[in-house]
């Protein structure tokens, strides 16, 4: 089978190994521990393990472009990651 | 230690769901997010390019425009389909012979494919031989909706209107037809207003569907493309060109591949945040509402 069309890249590999791995891990917490965990966070309204991965992916999606946007070549891209990793540790502990 | 065993094999059935979601969704998003941080030439053959794609589009007027032109769009949209849906639905019979006209009439324009109404609206519009434009223009109004924005707003604005307030009106005369006799009874009793019968009854019931209704409008308002590309091609000018339509110049008109995977990146990112934003936000106000709210 050939995959050439999707125009793989080693970064992009990366990047969706990481997000399967993430999936997975919660897959196993969830067998583990069912029932998602869910609490009332400092957002006032209730959320499970996988609301919380999700807003983690999407905060960091979107710490990324505004990154881009501010610094675009100033500073390493890699400085938006680190925010990013904080905020989703953030979002598993308070939200 | 008591052992509770549970059949997995529900996961089985959900097998080929999973498997047409990959091929269809999952596996296209992940073509669109390699493309992305590449150049190509056709051939695939591509060339590495990092984040230039997007910095070059969070930083391009170009996208600015169409941006707000759509969060414009959306926000118009909701503003008139949702108040007016709800209008519609409390003013529609619950018995009789009136419900079925009623239901067919709102059905009907949901039946008709998008690029139909696009061009029953492009003819409708023109001063030509449309109905409308010519009897505007017989009335002295100045409407030409190839030459003037405002004209090509109003006609764009109009037509979708017409064409989904409909699944609001249907969405909201279910949620009303769900709630029993025995609480206007109670309201009629207590001596209640309209109004408060509408805001302490009818709203709270209609809750579940209203977010239905709102994200749903708001999900294919934000990714209109084909009744406008059909109206007004995007113009005048770039006047109407929304998302959508300045995504398939780039990517199919200019060929300009990464580009066009960077903007859908983002485009998809936004929807999936106020998606994201509308359904917490409504459902939360539901639950406060079931909790605490009824009076």
């Amino acid at each position: 089978m050939n995959f050439d069309w999707m125009a793989w890249t080693a970064p992009t590999a990366a990047f969706f190994l990481i997000i399967f791995c993430l999936l997975v891990t919660l897959t196993v917490w969830e067998i583990r521990n069912p029932g998602g965990s869910p609490r009332l966070g400092i957002l006032r309204f209730e959320t499970t393990r996988g609301d919380r991965l999700f807003v983690s992916l999407l905060g960091a999606a979107f710490i990324h472009i505004i990154w881009l946007a501010l610094f675009g070549d100033a500073l390493s891209l890699w400085w938006a990651f680190a925010i990013a990793c904080v905020y989703a540790v953030g979002v598993f502990r308070w939200v | 230690m008591i052992v509770k065993q549970t059949n997995q094999k529900a996961w089985f059935m959900v097998l080929p769901v999973f498997l047409v979601v990959a091929f269809s969704a999952v596996i296209p998003l992940m073509t669109v997010v390699n493309y992305s941080v590449q150049d190509t030439f056709g051939n695939n053959v591509f060339f590495w390019v990092g984040m230039d794609w997007f910095k070059e589009l969070i930083h391009s007027d170009r996208f600015h425009a169409a941006f707000l032109r759509q969060l414009l769009f959306s926000g118009i949209i909701l503003a008139i389909e949702v108040p007016l849906g709800i209008v519609i639905a409390l003013a529609m019979p619950r018995k009789g012979w009136g419900v079925p006209v009623c239901l067919i009439s709102m059905a009907l324009p949901l039946l008709i494919p998008w690029n139909v109404v696009g061009t029953i609206w492009q003819i409708f519009g023109r001063v030509d031989i449309g109905l409308l434009g010519h009897s505007l223009a017989s009335l002295g109004i100045d409407y030409n909706y190839t030459q003037d924005p405002i004209a090509a707003w109003l006609t764009v604005i109009v037509m979708d209107v017409w064409h989904w307030t409909s699944l609001v009106v249907l969405l909201c005369y279910a949620g009303l037809c769900s709630i029993p006799d025995a609480y206007y009874q109670a309201a009629k009793i207590d001596g209640a207003s309209r109004w408060s019968v509408f805001r302490y009854i009818q709203l709270p019931k209609m809750q579940r569907v209203l977010l239905i209704a709102i994200l749903l409008r708001f999900m294919d308002s934000f990714m209109i493309y084909t009744e406008p590309f059909v109206i007004t091609g995007g113009g005048p000018g770039n006047s109407t060109t929304f998302m959508s339509i300045d995504l398939v110049k780039m990517a199919v008109g200019q060929f300009d591949l990464g580009p066009a995977a960077a903007m859908s990146l983002v485009y998809f990112l936004v929807i999936l945040l106020l998606s994201w934003v509308f359904y917490t936000v409504m459902s939360n106000i539901g639950e406060n509402s079931s909790n605490g709210g009824g009076r």
